[in-house]
């Protein structure tokens, strides 16, 4: 009580100077003072209660309308105080819930997280940065002894905390049919019926499956409405879009998935990406797709890894970029 | 950017038109639109003529509407999408299932 009460005399002498010499520097204090009561959580009735005592004191002879009108005001400002109350109690709970969103955020982190093969005949790049502090897109590389390496890129549809969760039911299923060396139109197959089963109406995810086989440079693949990737053909120069059909996962239980076989020649480039790459705005304008394998096309003397990052920096740099969706992109490159 | 939903009924045929962009901010109001509609209309109609963006927050909205056209025996056809809009529908093999008027408006 000792500091209110000194807050008070303070307060008292402040006014008493600024009724006698209208000088800014009182205002000033007052701004600071109630700063200050902010900081020590004093509701605005208070701040007027101090008021109400202040003026008693300096003019002992107050006629009593003015008192009784300072009353009336003190009793209006009685909401107002409970609303700041609920403020500080809304305040402190968002900070509660940030460091826990930050926990899962974590959290996802380490179970979504997927190791960068590295395999001699193969250069592999790949980049995934959230447009908010959950990732709702989702790669995975499995890498066997057999030279096959599966890699997924998926997008579940709506971003945050739902669409993380949904990623982690995915990387759950996968997990469990990881032993058997499976086809992508198996893989898929298998997921739409899981997000069908357990998925609520409205959410989706779209997801592209590929296995690159290390031995005869081979590249099977399928797709459940996922964002088209490109096939880059050295010998040509020539970026060619691998446009697969296939319902996104989710929709339909019956569904059946159809798988492609490309042959991988030397040099040649797979690029994978979600929306997000293809959904960058630059302003009101939307970045099109010969955009982004130009820049592709720029860095291609450096190492996938290099190339990735390379596109995103690019994008980054552009004036008034936002990015309004997750953003992934995975390079792989047969060098040998 | 904001998305004006306008509902008419012409002739038995219930006609939705939007107008704006349909994304994570402007779904929701759609699905209390539209979702409904399937459930005590015969046929929904939805007009795309005015809208330029769409994100995948939108394809979910029909989705879910077409669920539910198949759980009341409604039915929903989509009309007059711009190319933008309709390469959504067609990457995610929605072109296949869903009723889309096939004469695409032109692009932006």
């Amino acid at each position: 009580m000792s500091t209110l009460k000194l807050d008070l005399e303070n307060y008292k002498e402040l006014l008493q100077e600024y009724i006698k010499t209208r000088d800014e520097q009182a205002l000033y204090q007052a701004e600071q003072f109630s700063k200050h009561s902010m900081q020590q959580n004093i509701s605005p009735e208070e701040i007027i209660n101090v008021h109400i005592q202040s003026l008693q004191e300096i003019y002992p002879d107050m006629p009593e309308y003015i008192q009784s009108s300072m009353n009336f005001l003190l009793e209006t400002m009685i909401s107002y105080g409970l609303a700041y109350q609920e403020f500080q109690t809304l305040r402190e709970k968002q900070l509660e819930l940030k460091s826990e969103i930050s926990v899962a955020a974590n959290m996802q982190k380490t179970l979504l997280s997927t190791v960068k093969p590295h395999i001699d005949d193969i250069d592999v790049g790949a980049l995934s940065v959230p447009a908010k502090q959950m990732n709702g897109d989702y790669h995975h590389f499995v890498h066997d002894e057999k030279g096959g390496l599966g890699i997924a890129v998926a997008d579940v549809i709506g971003k945050g905390v739902p669409a993380a969760l949904c990623m982690s039911m995915i990387k759950y299923s996968m997990d469990s049919f990881a032993e058997l060396r499976t086809d992508p139109s198996v893989i898929l197959g298998s997921l739409n019926r899981v997000v069908e089963r357990n998925v609520d109406a409205s959410m989706f995810i779209t997801m592209f499956y590929g296995l690159y086989n290390s031995i005869e440079h081979t590249f099977t693949y399928a797709s459940a409405g996922h964002e088209p990737g490109y096939y880059y053909h050295k010998d040509r120069d020539e970026f060619e879009e691998i446009d697969v059909p296939g319902l996104v996962l989710g929709v339909s239980p019956e569904i059946t998935y159809t798988q492609y076989e490309k042959k991988v020649e030397k040099g040649d480039m797979i690029i994978l990406l979600t929306d997000g790459v293809t959904e960058c705005r630059q302003g009101e304008r939307f970045i099109e797709q010969e955009e982004v394998l130009h820049v592709i096309k720029q860095y291609s003397h450096l190492p996938a890894q290099g190339i990735v990052d390379q596109v995103y920096k690019h994008f980054e740099r552009l004036q008034d970029f936002q990015l309004r969706d997750d953003f992934t992109l995975i390079i792989l490159r047969r060098n040998v | 950017m904001n998305l004006t939903i306008d509902v008419t009924n012409i002739d038995g045929v219930t006609n939705v038109v939007l107008a704006g962009e349909v994304d994570a901010f402007t779904a929701p109001k759609l699905k209390e639109t539209i979702l409904p509609l399937t459930r005590e209309e015969e046929v929904v109609q939805v007009d795309f003529s005015d809208v330029n963006y769409m994100d995948s927050t939108g394809l979910g909205v029909f989705i879910s509407a077409l669920k539910s056209t198949k759980e009341h025996n409604s039915s929903m056809r989509l009309v007059h999408m711009q190319d933008r809009v309709y390469r959504l529908f067609k990457i995610t093999g929605l072109t296949e299932i869903m009723n889309i008027d096939s004469t695409v408006q032109g692009g932006m």
